[in-house]
């Protein structure tokens, strides 16, 4: 069998869609972030498919690179945050942050 | 790119240079009261040097097909220092921010700031993508400013995990239409989408693919400028972020948003000739826009807390300003951009008071409010004057904003178009209502217990709102300047 295109974007596709399901069904906010990156690696997944694929060029991976870069500035961040929380709260479960609310 | 065209970069390296020094000026421990004035020194020359910079500029100039300095993304550069200047000074009188920590918040408003105008000069996805998680990063990290305070970091929790999810299915949808295209910059993609690409790959794109990816990356557009279903996180993060910056994030962060929308659009559906994709996604931001603005106004009807009233009603005002959006044409974009200056006035105005009345009284709550026309009558008259002003009410500001808003949707002479104005129209009735609930809490009840005290007025926050109302009072009556600035600057996106 031959590796083609549509086989990185099933890959990514699933992979996409589990981030999704991890964002939408964890409570942990570590639990949280990991969703965001599988998200984040999805895309980057595709874009270097495209990348080979499509065009032929390097800008796919050039993407690819800076939202490598720039998912680990935000992990950097979310995880200051998380942090604070704990020192607040003892506890990183979503459910315990909920002082913001109607 | 040559040394030619490096003077159009010179704000972006002003305002990063002036960020550095900021940060290397906050290191030194000497003297705090001297060090918070230098701080706030260096970054208003940053913002007033950034600002002579961009005004150096004319025409319009193209770097790399990344980044295009034209008169619409200086619109956005000005919009930016000048909400950024009024920011600093109310943060720096506040008790919220300033003291000790001035330089951070200085350091990284300034990294805001650059973001902002990048965000209105991306010409590819990439650039796009990089200016807004700069301006993301930046509004995460100033909305868990306050280490003391659990709120601010249950806000920022909630934004960086929102933000990330959005940002994240905006990266994918990227990476679809590049897929689609071939090419990241927006100018490559509508070729490629009107069939006249010379990328080998492309073929002929279809409908549904391309509006399967718009559908992603506009996920991404519309967190930042929070329309349903990506609001979620507005009302919170309002809530808890420290009030100076509240008032920042409801105005600078989605003006930008709103200018990567129109030159996104404006880009990739060009006047003549558009994919056929541009009506379903079209339609799709109108009905974004009737959901936001219903939502957002009905859900402010019964809040108890002033901070998460507004954050409701800025939700509101995104629904609003997205119709204006979609008529896609220059009279459309012309009246988003007149709202955003407004807007900017009214907006930063009304957070600027509610930051007095919670410094003196320790709550954002509504019941803070009461009895302020007989403490403070004169803060109460000004929050007036926004209240009414964000309302829609002649002869004040926010009335011009939305005339030019209805009128540019209504000459488009389409049924669903003016569907929409009517709702809009209606809308504004309902927003009537919880406006006049903090008026009538000011001027018509006396406070229950004691009275808190008086909320202190330090004399240069009295002229930054002296700033704020006059422009609201002038721009009501006399709009012709705003009027041609907004013409002038929406004329660069090359609509009809």
């Amino acid at each position: 069998m031959i590796i083609g295109l549509p086989h990185y974007l099933i890959v990514a596709a699933v992979l996409f869609s589990l981030g999704i399901i991890c964002v939408v069904s964890r409570r942990n906010a570590i639990g949280l972030l990991m969703g965001v990156e599988l998200i984040l690696n999805s895309a980057n997944i595709n874009l270097v498919a495209f990348a080979r694929y499509v065009e032929s060029g390097i800008s796919g991976q050039v993407f690819a690179l800076f939202v490598i870069v720039l998912a680990a500035a935000e992990a950097a961040v979310a995880m200051a945050i998380v942090m604070a929380i704990y020192r607040h709260l003892r506890n990183i479960d979503t459910a315990a942050a909920v002082n913001l609310k109607e | 790119m040559t040394w030619d065209n490096l003077p159009s970069l010179y704000p972006v390296l002003v305002l990063a240079l002036g960020m550095l020094v900021v940060l290397v000026a906050g290191l030194t421990r000497a003297g705090q009261r001297r060090e918070t004035r230098l701080i706030l020194f260096i970054g208003m020359a940053t913002l007033a040097l950034a600002g002579v910079a961009g005004a150096g500029l004319s025409g319009a100039t193209e770097i790399s097909g990344l980044f295009r300095s034209d008169a619409f993304s200086r619109f956005v550069l000005f919009f930016g220092l000048i909400s950024t200047a009024l920011t600093l000074v109310l943060a720096n009188n506040s008790r919220e921010v300033a003291g000790r920590r001035m330089a951070e918040f200085t350091a990284i408003i300034l990294a805001l700031c650059t973001g902002l105008f990048l965000m209105s000069a991306a010409k590819d996805l990439l650039m796009a993508y990089l200016a807004m998680e700069l301006v993301s990063l930046s509004s995460y990290i100033l909305t868990g400013f306050r280490r003391a305070d659990r709120l601010s970091h249950e806000a920022a929790l909630k934004y960086v995990i929102y933000g990330g999810v959005a940002s994240g299915v905006m990266v994918f949808g990227m990476s679809l239409l590049y897929g689609l295209t071939g090419t990241t910059s927006f100018s490559g993609i509508s070729k490629a989408l009107t069939g006249a690409s010379t990328v080998a790959g492309a073929g002929q794109v279809g409908e549904l693919a391309v509006v399967v990816a718009g559908v992603f990356v506009f996920a991404g557009f519309c967190f930042k400028i929070a329309a349903v279903p990506f609001h979620q996180w507005c009302p919170d993060v309002y809530q808890g972020a420290p009030t100076p910056f509240t008032g920042f994030l409801s105005v600078a962060p989605k003006a930008a948003g709103f200018a990567l929308i129109l030159r996104f659009l404006a880009d990739i559906f060009p006047a003549t000739g558009a994919h056929e994709a541009k009506w379903p996604l079209v339609t799709l931001l109108g009905i974004i826009s009737a959901v936001t603005m219903t939502l957002g106004n009905f859900t402010a009807l019964h809040q108890l807390n002033v901070k998460r009233l507004l954050a409701y009603s800025s939700i509101a005002h995104a629904g609003y300003m997205l119709m204006g959006v979609i008529v896609l044409d220059t009279d459309g974009s012309a009246a988003v951009i007149l709202y955003l200056i407004v807007y900017l006035f009214m907006n930063l105005g009304a957070f600027a008071i509610i930051q007095l009345v919670s410094d003196s009284s320790g709550s954002s709550d509504l019941p803070a409010f009461t009895g302020l026309g007989t403490r403070a009558p004169l803060l109460a008259v000004f929050m007036g004057v926004f209240l009414f002003s964000l309302a829609g009410l002649p002869p004040l500001a926010g009335f011009i904003g939305k005339f030019y808003l209805f009128a540019a949707l209504l000459k488009s002479n389409q049924f669903w178009f003016i569907i929409l104005a009517v709702i809009g129209i209606l809308n504004s009735v309902v927003a009537l209502f919880y406006y006049v609930r903090i008026l009538r809490e000011m001027f018509l009840r006396a406070p229950a217990g004691e009275a808190p005290a008086a909320p202190a007025v330090p004399a240069v926050v009295m002229a930054v709102l002296a700033l704020l109302v006059v422009p609201t009072l002038i721009f009501g009556v006399y709009w012709e300047p705003i009027r041609s600035l907004a013409v002038y600057a929406a004329s660069a996106l090359n609509l009809m």
